[in-house]
């Protein structure tokens, strides 16, 4: 807070006469302007907070995030429509053809914000449980119907479960967090969740609710409920502590990070490209996790955009837009040595010609 | 509403017809000359309202197209909710018939309390707090609908949850309450009955004003032949108003099959099943719920799709207003309007 005061007023007390000199001030990018871009809502309340990072640092420019949902996000980037956009989910083959099209250069594409998604219960005097994955797939199944169930018991020693049914709640609208969370499932114990991965709940006849908000007042509403969320988001909610190997890992900003560090990155893409196959049973790191792309063309048509993007872009890989984020939104900083990379392919965006 | 004012229209230029031309002759050609005008401002508006309707009808076709021809298979590809060897016609059939349930359900619980409300106003109620009365029922129309949302969702949905144990207990034989109660509360039950005081306000202020038109003429012959005061509404009120309640009711259905906010906002969607079990989870959900759930993430084909949906939402609308007209205008020469 006395950070971003001292920056704020540092930029003011700079900003009448610094037009020629400007370069000798920390802030004085001399960036000014207007950048509208949107895209996955679950980055929104990280890139709120990142804009007024952003905009303090730089009082003469605007920087507009418009929460439409990645698919509307991913459309609008193809189309030219927001020259920067989140997604969670990493453009496909055809339309990162499409995209690079509209670029006319390559597209920079790296996972931007990682958050733990966090499986919460509302069980009165409970706040962690056990569970491996093969419990949590059951559970959500509905293969499990009872607190008390045996498979659950049986990794809660000492915990009194009680003799109560399970009602499961997901969310209701495609999303994000479900395709995440099932994905986690589907490659940890496929014998079990046999569905195909999408961005909707794949089994009829549960209990569902709107946005990660509902989903959370759903759960809190209930008794016996569990349900998955953005970490950050759940309150006073009791969590799952996954099973990865031998042991039960608590979700935490930093176990979440760790998996995009130690997960391989997709191959036969181009340089500035780093997409993720995630792998979801390295011991001792959170295995469900949301990452959502931050996407942008390396080359823009204009200048002023071009600097704004590279500008935001960098602002959000520094060491205060990662704890901005981690303090206002939850999102894991991004693990030290993956940032460099993607700085260098952010230093490098440019305008064409 | 229009098919109510509509016998008296004749009537009017007849009332004037006498003082009409003294006027004319007196102001002279500047009248003629905005009445020149004011007729093509009217008439203008007129033909947009046309023009509105058609673009959106154009709009919805032409978008709806894609996926109305689209295979089974390349539709199951883009919207996710559409398993494989779906219709597109398999799929809307449930929604529509949720959307139908929804509506007819809060209208079937809207439609004694209205008409109650609109009777105390007009015959009961002291005329002081029949005028309180009055606003306060249309204030309730002024409550944005995401806010009857959240009101259903975190407050009705939790204090009717043991009523709907209840009757699923006691009544579960009854094929709408049959089926495992939901322990959220957010079921179609719920909607239903948010749908309902969401539409009492139209509905109460059309009942009440047709109510107060009835002929004193008529209430006070009833009253001389010894009629006490509830059957002067039956024999003189109700039968007066007829006409008038229905284009009321149409009014209030029209508005609970188009509701979007709240019914997203509380009900646990379900999709692929047609059920009666309104006190189940997941059992139902509304075209409009369902377009405002899907459309942040769709792209490409799946905005067809619910663009699709969406044309059939506006057939049903269309039908039931058509039927409504129907019925109005055959009513209209039995009524004691005449």
């Amino acid at each position: 807070m006395v950070g971003a005061l001292a920056l704020s007023l540092a930029a003011c007390g700079s900003d009448p006469g610094a037009d020629p000199s400007g370069e000798g001030s920390e802030s004085g990018t001399g960036l000014s302007g207007e950048l509208s871009g949107g895209g996955a809502s679950s980055q929104e309340s990280a890139m709120e907070a990142w804009r007024a990072g952003f905009q303090s640092q730089n009082p003469d420019v605007t920087v507009n995030y418009d929460p439409t949902g990645s698919g509307t996000g991913r459309e609008n980037f193809i189309s030219g429509a927001f020259p920067f956009i989140g997604s969670d989910a990493a453009l496909d083959d055809e339309e990162m053809a499409a995209a690079e099209e509209q670029c006319g250069s390559d597209v920079i594409e790296y996972p931007g914000y990682i958050s733990p998604v966090a499986v919460a219960f509302n069980l009165e005097g409970i706040d962690s449980v056990n569970m491996d994955p093969e419990t949590i797939a059951g559970v959500f199944k509905g293969d499990i119907t009872k607190w008390n169930d045996e498979a659950i018991a049986a990794h809660n020693e000492g915990v009194d479960l009680p003799d109560l049914d399970i009602t499961v709640v997901h969310r209701s609208d495609p999303s994000g967090t479900t395709e995440n969370f099932v994905e986690y499932m589907s490659t940890v114990v496929p014998d079990v969740w046999d569905f195909e991965v999408e961005d909707v709940w794949p089994i009829d006849g549960q209990e569902s609710a709107q946005g990660t908000s509902g989903v959370v007042s759903t759960v809190t509403a209930g008794e016996g409920t569990i349900g998955y969320a953005d970490a950050s988001q759940i309150g006073e909610l009791g969590t799952v502590a996954v099973g990865v190997g031998d042991e039960f890992v608590e979700y935490s900003p930093e176990a979440a990070a760790a998996v995009v560090s130690e997960s391989p990155r997709v191959e036969g893409t181009a340089d500035s490209v780093w997409a993720y196959e995630l792998a979801r049973d390295i011991p001792g790191t959170y295995p469900i996790v949301l990452v959502s792309y931050h996407i942008a063309c390396a080359t823009y048509e204009d200048q002023e955009t071009a600097d704004l993007v590279k500008g935001l872009y960098s602002y959000i890989l520094s060491d205060e837009g990662q704890a901005q984020g981690t303090e206002s939104a939850g999102s894991a900083p991004v693990a030290e040595e993956l940032r460099t990379e993607y700085m260098t392919a952010v230093e490098s965006i440019s305008a064409a010609g | 509403m229009t098919t109510t004012d509509s016998p008296q229209r004749p009537a009017r230029p007849g009332d004037h017809a006498e003082r009409a031309p003294a006027r004319r002759r007196r102001r002279g050609t500047t009248e003629r000359g905005f009445n020149r005008v004011f007729r093509w401002i009217a008439t203008g508006a007129g033909a947009f309202i046309l023009a509105t309707l058609a673009a959106v009808a154009l709009f919805l076709l032409i978008r709806a197209w894609p996926a109305l021809t689209a295979s089974e298979d390349e539709l199951s590809d883009a919207v996710g909710r559409i398993p494989e060897g779906t219709s597109l016609l398999e799929f809307v059939g449930p929604l529509i018939f949720g959307t139908l349930l929804a509506a007819l359900l809060a209208l079937a619980l809207a439609m004694p309390v209205a008409m109650g409300i609109g009777l105390f106003i007009s015959h009961y109620a002291p005329p002081r707090l029949a005028q309180v009365l009055g606003y306060l029922v249309d204030l309730l129309a002024a409550i944005p609908s995401v806010v009857y949302g959240l009101w259903g969702f975190l407050v009705l949905a939790p204090v009717l949850k043991p009523f709907w144990f209840w009757l699923g207990e006691n009544l579960g034989w009854f094929p709408l309450f049959a089926g495992q109660v939901s322990a959220t509360g957010k079921v179609l039950a719920t909607v239903s009955v948010v749908l309902a005081v969401m539409i009492l306000p139209i509905i109460t202020a059309v009942s009440r004003e047709v109510f107060l038109q009835t002929p004193k003429l008529h209430e006070e012959a009833a009253l001389a032949l010894g009629a006490t005061r509830w059957e002067v509404i039956r024999v003189a009120v109700l039968p007066f108003g007829r006409s008038g309640v229905m284009s009321a009711a149409m009014l209030g259905l029209g508005r609970a099959l188009g509701e979007t906010m709240a019914v997203l906002m509380i009900i646990s969607p379900g999709f692929l099943v047609y059920s009666l079990e309104i006190l189940a989870a997941a059992r139902h959900n509304t075209i409009a719920a369902f377009i405002a759930l899907d459309f942040a993430e769709a792209s490409g084909l799946g905005v067809n799709a619910l663009i699709a949906t969406g044309l059939a939402l506006f057939l049903i609308t269309m039908a039931v207003n058509m039927t409504a007209r129907a019925i109005v205008a055959r009513r209209k020469d039995f009524s004691g309007a005449n």
